[in-house]
């Protein structure tokens, strides 16, 4: 899933020419290099503004108003944390205040390990379940505290 | 025999893939000869993973099954129907399912979701085949005399938009399917992706005959994934079969459809920013008007719907207008997709009729509290919805009875909270929230709401509070009068209905200082 791997020009290319065609591509393309590199890395930029002919400026406004698009290469593992209305009816913030305790880093960070990046997210649509998490695209239900120590050691069992 | 084991993510959340693979060894071992069907949920999340076995007696369901249960479920003769703990009865007799009025989810569950056949034997395409009969203006018609309103939120009548699309003249028109479903405590347009998605694309098939568009685009959040593989596999599904491309079911008539994926932004909810994040801008809100029904997508006339409005519409054609008319209260025609969630016991999909109080949904279908401890607050409606005590429970689940109390029935999403609840925060968080998703373009709403995060930080920590409370009121018209959309215009419903109902939160005594928890803070590292 949050597979990190070193940027490369020719690979980013030949993924965002694949979608030259579409109808209002720029989302698509940075969709799928973040898919392949695990982040957008800034080199990407004047690649897309160069096929698009758009400016880089532009390139970058869209990247950052968006809460998905990332600059930097996640951890090996990214566990998303919901901390909408309905997880928070059922404590979502004691498991998210373990987990940061656990980990040692804030929503939004990545511990120094690399392994882990910890994220909040507004709402999985899982909100009979509360609390919810994602780890790693994978949905979790009732994730109390001693639920997402066991999702954590299973991540790292697989590394 | 066929085991069915939802394939739907809340039922992948409590683990339906582990108890799918534990059968499937079983089945290998004792040499059963069964098959497994990955299905949508029923929508008694409660109860997922909720298994089911073809019997002759019908669909007995079995529930919540863990992957430690599955070895004695077989013991216990469970693919006969056999007794167990976990034994339900016959799925369809289970009072929470068989109370309801399921229209738009008559499938979802039942079916095998990316089984064009069984789409079929449970009248998939019958809507599109009366449609392919009639006049674009008589389809317009149908259904407008439906009553159908928009299930987004706004509540607009389906029908007239569409006939405005129909009357623009364009060389080119679009439908977009609204599936950003950003309010917490929904759910229904992600269970019809997973659960039954052919409906939404014949849906979408009847709009575009009904108003000439030949295309149209299906924008699902990034937070869905599994929704949005399902939907491209359906996509597959039905162009290969001939249901989407240049000749649909031997019609002449041509339509196909593109699923796009968002990128993490609560505001791509609203249509006209989510026309802009397909054109591949940022989402900023557009001023209106222009409609997007005259100038829209691409600058095209464009039909803006929410996922679970379009697949009502193959019913309505399928079933008539009066059909569906038939079922609601004043205004509010046809069923409501009601979703219990948050602090609730039986939470789940409930369809119904429009009038139901949100007490009989709460009590009758949820079972109160998941905590057992007394209810406090009720949020309907998403993020910007008002938070309604108990004495409002009574109001009936109606878009003009939910707005004279100051409420908003929106996507119909119903959060429960106990009595733990801390009124001041979930105000601060709604002023979060609307800072963290505002997309910039209104003063009010990009700075006020931070302003009102730290005016209600204020008031927690019992700093100056009647001024502050002023402050907040004052804040809040400005909010209210000066947004270009409902994300800043709406988020004061939730803070003053906290301050109103439920005051005696806004002045407990001050909490010793916390050493820096990232709640304390606005989020901008998202
Ligand atoms: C901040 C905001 C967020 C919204 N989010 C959604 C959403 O997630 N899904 C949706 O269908 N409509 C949402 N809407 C409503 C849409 O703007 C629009 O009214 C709707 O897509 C029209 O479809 P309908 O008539 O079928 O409801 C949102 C509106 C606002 C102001
Ligand atoms: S109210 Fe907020 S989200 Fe809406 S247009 Fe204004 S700034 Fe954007």
């Amino acid at each position: 899933m949050s597979q990190v791997e070193c940027f490369d020009a020719d690979r980013a290319l030949s993924r965002i020419r694949e979608l030259k065609h579409l109808d209002g591509p720029l989302l698509p393309m940075l969709h799928a290099l973040q898919d392949e590199f695990g982040y957008i890395d800034e080199a990407a930029v004047p690649l897309i503004a160069d096929m698009l002919n758009i400016s880089k400026a532009e390139v970058q406004g869209v990247i950052s108003f968006y809460h998905d698009f990332r600059h930097q290469p996640p951890g090996r593992h990214v566990l998303r944390l919901c901390r909408a209305e309905a997880c928070q009816s059922m404590g979502c913030g004691k498991t998210i205040s373990h987990v940061e305790q656990r980990l040692g880093v804030k929503l939004g960070e990545t511990t120094p390990d690399g392994t882990f990046t910890l994220r909040d997210v507004f709402c999985l649509g899982l909100c009979a379940h509360s609390p919810a998490a994602m780890l790693d695209g994978e949905p979790h239900g009732r994730v109390t505290p001693q639920v997402a120590d066991a999702l954590i050691d299973s991540a790292r069992r697989r590394q | 025999m066929k085991i069915y084991i939802p394939c739907d993510a809340a039922a992948l959340a409590m683990g339906a893939d582990t108890v799918a693979r534990a059968m499937e060894s079983q089945i290998k071992s004792l040499r059963i000869d069964a098959q497994i069907v990955r299905n949508g949920s029923r929508g008694l999340l409660w109860l997922e993973p909720l298994v089911e076995v073809e019997t002759p007696e019908g669909r007995i369901a079995y529930g919540p099954v863990s992957a430690e249960s599955v070895a004695s479920l077989f013991d216990a003769g469970f693919t006969r129907g056999g007794a167990h703990p976990l034994r339900l009865g016959v799925t369809e007799e289970i009072p929470y399912l068989k109370k309801q009025e399921r229209l738009t989810f008559a499938r979802c569950g039942i079916t095998d979701p990316l089984s064009l056949a069984d789409y079929m034997a449970h009248d998939g395409y019958r809507g599109l085949e009366k449609a392919l009969e009639m006049e674009p203006a008589a389809i317009v018609g149908e259904v407008l005399n439906s009553g159908l309103r928009g299930r987004g939120g706004a509540g607009f009548p389906t029908g007239v938009k569409w006939r405005t699309v129909l009357n623009t003249a364009a060389d080119r028109k679009y439908i977009v399917c609204n599936a950003d479903e950003g309010d917490s405590g929904t759910y229904a347009d992600r269970m019809i992706m997973e659960g039954d998605p052919f409906v939404l694309i014949e849906g979408m098939t009847i709009a575009g005959i009904a108003v000439g568009a030949t295309r149209g685009f299906i924008y699902i959040r990034s937070e869905y994934p599994h929704a949005f593989r399902t939907m491209q596999r359906a996509l597959a599904i039905a162009r290969s079969k001939g249901y989407l491309g240049p000749n649909i079911a031997g019609s002449g008539k041509a339509f196909d459809l593109e699923a796009r994926l968002g990128a993490g932004a609560y505001i791509c909810g609203e249509e006209t920013s989510l026309l802009e994040s397909l054109e591949g801008k940022r989402g900023q809100i557009r001023p209106k008007p222009p409609l997007p029904a005259m100038e829209g997508l691409f600058g095209k006339p464009t039909v803006v719907n929410n996922v679970i409005s379009l697949a009502t519409v193959p019913i309505i054609l399928d079933k008539g207008a009066q059909f569906y008319r038939d079922f609601g209260m004043g205004r509010s025609r046809g069923t409501l997709t009601i979703q219990l969630a948050g602090n609730i016991k039986y939470g789940g999909l409930v369809e119904k009729a429009f009038g139901l109080t949100l007490r009989e949904a709460i009590y009758e279908f949820g079972g109160g509290t998941a905590t057992g401890r007394p209810l406090r607050a009720v949020q309907v409606g998403g993020p910007l919805g008002a938070y309604f005590p108990d004495s409002l429970l009574d109001t009936p689940l109606d878009y003009e009875a939910f707005a004279a109390k100051r409420g908003l029935v929106g996507h119909g999403g119903i959060v429960v909270f106990d009595d733990s609840v801390d009124m001041a925060k979930q105000a601060r968080y709604a002023m979060e929230f609307c800072a963290i998703e505002s997309c910039g373009k209104c003063t009010p709403c990009r700075i006020g709401s931070i302003r009102g995060v730290e005016v209600i930080d204020r008031i927690i920590a019992n700093q100056e509070r009647t001024q502050n409370l002023q402050v907040l009121d004052d804040l809040c018209e400005v909010l209210l009068d000066g947004s270009l959309c409902a994300l800043g215009g709406l988020t004061p419903y939730p803070v003053l209905s906290a301050i109103q109902y439920f005051p005696e939160d806004f002045r407990k005594p001050a909490p010793p200082p916390q050493n820096g928890h990232a709640s304390q803070e606005i989020s901008k590292w998202r």
